[in-house]
Formats: structure tokens, C-alpha cells, sequence
């Protein structure tokens, strides 16, 4: 047998021993469905939160521009492994609640300040004049707002919220250090049973991949539609 | 139909407007010339509360407009306003651009507000345009389609904050055409321009403002052919 035929066979095998035998393939599936789960409604805690950060920063009132400064330079400041365990075995130690749901409030918390920081940007990024505008016409403040600077300003973060899906989706392969069974988890599980690292790593590696890849893929066609008011 | 008293505005210490008292009749057209810098733009502004005035007091139909406790958007619905930049909002079609105000404020069904809007596109020569985006026109294009959307609110008065110092020197003729019918058919307008041509032909009266003060005011005759003030006989002797 030449050399190649050798490694091809042992790829094989392998490939059989991590994802084929005792169902293994299994473990990785439900991976994936908790990895999904966990980053959905982290994504939309963490627009949430962001939303409200970002109109704390943009407030005229005091106290609430130093609470959101506080908590973007805390949030950004700390690692988010530190950030969730902290929030799974402290904050939540008493609380009946699911493990995915306590996690993805720790992810959501996380990306809220940095999901606060794009919004921020993107509204402060819409040119004046259009609140101008709006106000000339006799519209209200929170009208103009509504009306004519987030619709522009969602266009314009839209791109880096995507990067913050991306990121967040891929920071969510932390969740094991609190006991739940993702992608990583998965492939992590089945290293150890047997023993070879290569094969189990390579799903995992490929599994986010094509994951990413199919959010990237839908994402760009909702800018597309996004745009439509760019074509000259 | 506007009344100002003693208007001063400050940016810091800056003095910008220092003490401005005029009247606007209904149906006059106001032009307001001066250099850069001389606060015309600012007492513009001031007029429909974009700025608000340091001291002095400012009437629209004997009503204080700057007071404490004025509704600030009704009396801007009364004012409608064209900016140098246009301001059009980008993400709505020509027709959405015109019809958002009056419907979101009630004044008009969805219905009466487009049908409004193709008498006002058709009035400024731009009724193929109305499925548009504003960055599909020119520069002229969407400075008329901005005089179209103020009207949509039918104001009383109308004010130009130099709307065509932006315009490519080819596209000014088709935005001041626009003003002149306007100023025909009886709108009360203030028009902030560096245009001298148009001023002399549409102004029912001049305002020359320098150093934040109403240095003359006449018809364009007086303005511009006997000038009484220094400042004005040099202003004109450099932009004439």
C-alpha cells in the first residue's frame, strides 16, 4: 500500500470511530441545536439590551449616560467566560431556570454593550440635516427619530450588528464551562472517548463553518433589500 | 404675519443676531442678503425655532411662538422650509418623502396626501419622478421635489435657507423658477440667497444683514440702486 492509501484508510477509520460508531454524529447534532438556540436568543437579548445602552449613552440625562458607561467599560473590560460563569454559578446559582436560557442572558448581556456601541454609532452617524427635516415639517422629536433616522441608521450598522452575530455565535463554543453540550462540547466529548483529537475537531471546525456561512449567506441578502434606496 | 422684536441669538460669546425687529406682511417676499457669516441663515433658523433665540421675541399671528410652553411642532407645520442641503430622506421614494408629514400628523388620509402630492410633482415638473429615490435625481430635481415636500404641509409661510448655493450653476434657473411662481401665486415667503438677479426681481422687499443687524431694508430699487448704508454700498459693490 503506498503512503497515501495508508492515511486515506486511516482517515476512514477515524472518521468511523468519531462521528459513526455508538451514534456519535448524535452528540454533535444535539450540539448543534443547543449552540442555535443559545446564540437566537442571545442575539435578540443582546439587541435588546443594546437598544437600551444605546439611548442611555444618548440621553441628555445624566445618571443614565454614567449607567451606560459603566456598563459598556465593565462588560468590554472582562473576559466573557469570566462574565458567564459568574452570571451561571453566582448570579443565577438559586434560580430554577433552564441552563441554555441562564446562558444565553450572559451572552445577551455580553453583546449588549457592544451591540449598544454599533447602534450608538450608526445613529450619531446619520447626518442632522435629516432631523432637521423632520422637525421643519412639524414632526416630534421621538417621530423624526422613529421615522427617519433609525430606518437610516439600521442601514448603516447593519453590516457590523452581522460581525456582532458572527462573533457572539462563535464566543457561544464557551458554554461548556457551564455544563451544556454544544458543538464544541460535542467534539471535545468524543475526543475523549477516543482519544484522537484530529477528527473531532475537524466536525466541530467544519460544522461552525458552515453554520456561519449560511447566516453570512442570508444576512447579505436582507442588505441587499436594505439598499434599495442606494440605486442611482 | 411675523412679527420680531429684539431678537438676539448667542453661540457662547459669540453674538450672532443683535437685535433684529422686523415685519412680514402676508405676501411679502422677503429676500435676505449679506455676507457669509451675518447671521441671515441664523435668523432664519430662528424664525421656525431650529434655533432657539437668546432674547427678544418672535409673533406668528400675533401668537408668541417663542414662549415657555408654545407647541413647538404645530407652529413649525405652519412654516415650511428648504434647506441648502436639501435634506431629503434618503431611504423613502419621491412620493413617501412628500406625503410622510401630512399623513403621520393627521393632516391628510394616505389617499388625499398622494393625490396632493401629484398636484405639487406636477407643479414642479417632476411627476415621472415620484417612484424615484432621491439619489437617483440631480441636484435641482431634489431641491424642487424639497420645495414640493414643504407645501405638502400647505404652510403659511415658506422659508429658503439659500437653496441653490448647493446646485450645480446649471441647475439654478429650474429651482429659482420654481420660487418665482411661487412667489406669483401669493406665498409668503423669506428667502435667505446669494442670488442678486432673483432678488431684484421677485423681493416685494430687501433685507440687508450684517453683524447680526438689519443694516437696510427697502424695496429692490432702493437696495440696490441707492443704497443708503456704507456696509451695503460695499456689499453690493462686490457681489454686483
Amino acid at each position: 500500500m503506498t503512503g497515501l492509501q495508508v492515511w486515506w484508510a486511516d482517515f476512514c477509520g477515524d472518521f468511523y470511530s468519531s462521528f459513526i460508531r455508538e451514534d456519535r454524529y448524535k452528540l454533535l447534532l444535539d450540539g448543534i441545536g443547543v449552540t442555535i438556540k443559545v446564540s437566537l436568543l442571545a442575539i435578540i437579548i443582546g439587541i435588546l439590551i443594546g437598544i437600551l445602552i444605546a439611548l442611555c449613552n444618548l440621553s441628555r440625562y445624566k445618571p443614565l449616560k454614567i449607567f451606560g458607561g459603566i456598563y459598556t467599560d465593565i462588560i468590554r473590560g472582562t473576559p466573557s467566560v469570566t462574565q458567564l460563569m459568574l452570571i451561571y454559578f453566582v448570579i443565577f446559582a438559586s434560580v430554577r431556570l433552564d441552563k441554555w436560557i441562564i446562558a444565553s442572558i450572559a451572552f445577551g448581556i455580553n453583546s449588549g454593550a457592544y451591540v449598544s456601541e454599533i447602534i450608538r454609532a450608526g445613529i450619531l452617524s446619520v447626518d442632522h440635516g435629516q432631523t432637521e427635516a423632520g422637525r421643519s415639517l412639524g414632526l416630534s422629536a421621538s417621530q423624526t427619530m422613529i421615522r427617519i433616522v433609525i430606518p437610516q441608521a439600521v442601514k448603516n450598522i447593519f453590516p457590523a450588528l452581522c460581525n456582532e452575530f458572527i462573533v457572539l455565535i462563535k464566543e457561544t463554543a464557551i458554554v461548556g464551562y457551564v455544563g451544556l453540550m454544544d458543538i464544541q462540547k460535542a467534539g471535545d466529548f468524543i475526543k475523549s472517548a477516543t482519544f484522537k483529537p484530529f477528527m473531532p475537531l475537524l466536525g466541530t471546525a467544519v460544522i461552525y463553518y458552515v453554520l456561519i456561512k449560511l447566516l453570512t449567506l442570508a444576512l447579505r441578502q436582507v442588505e441587499k433589500r436594505l439598499r434599495k434606496s442606494d440605486i442611482r | 404675519m411675523i412679527k420680531v422684536k429684539n431678537l438676539h441669538k448667542k453661540f457662547g460669546g459669540l453674538t450672532v443676531l443683535d437685535g433684529i425687529d422686523e415685519h412680514i406682511e402676508q405676501g411679502e417676499v422677503v429676500v435676505i442678503i449679506g455676507p457669509s457669516g451675518s447671521g441671515k441663515s441664523t435668523f432664519l433658523r430662528c424664525l421656525n425655532l431650529l434655533e432657539k433665540a437668546t432674547d427678544g421675541e418672535i409673533y406668528v399671528d400675533d401668537e408668541q411662538i417663542n414662549a415657555p410652553k408654545v407647541n413647538v411642532n404645530r407652529v413649525r407645520q405652519k412654516m415650511g422650509m428648504v434647506f441648502q442641503q436639501f435634506n431629503l430622506f434618503p431611504h423613502l421614494t419621491i412620493m413617501d418623502n412628500i406625503t410622510l408629514a401630512p399623513v403621520l400628523l393627521k393632516k391628510m388620509t394616505r389617499e388625499e396626501a398622494v393625490k396632493r402630492g401629484q398636484e405639487l410633482l406636477e407643479r414642479v415638473n417632476l411627476s415621472e419622478k415620484a417612484d424615484a429615490y432621491p439619489a437617483q435625481l440631480s441636484g435641482g430635481q431634489k431641491q424642487r421635489v424639497a420645495i414640493a415636500r414643504a407645501l405638502a404641509m400647505n404652510p403659511e409661510i415658506m422659508l429658503f435657507d439659500e437653496p441653490t448655493s448647493a446646485l450645480d450653476p446649471e441647475m439654478v434657473g429650474e429651482v429659482l423658477d420654481v420660487m418665482k411662481d411661487l412667489a406669483k401665486s401669493g406665498m409668503t415667503m423669506v428667502i435667505v440667497t446669494h442670488e442678486m438677479g432673483f432678488a431684484r426681481e421677485v423681493a416685494s422687499r430687501v433685507l440687508f444683514i450684517d453683524q447680526g443687524k438689519v443694516m437696510e431694508s427697502g424695496t429692490p430699487d432702493q437696495v440696490f440702486n441707492n443704497p443708503q448704508n456704507e456696509r451695503t454700498k460695499l456689499f453690493l459693490s462686490k457681489v454686483l
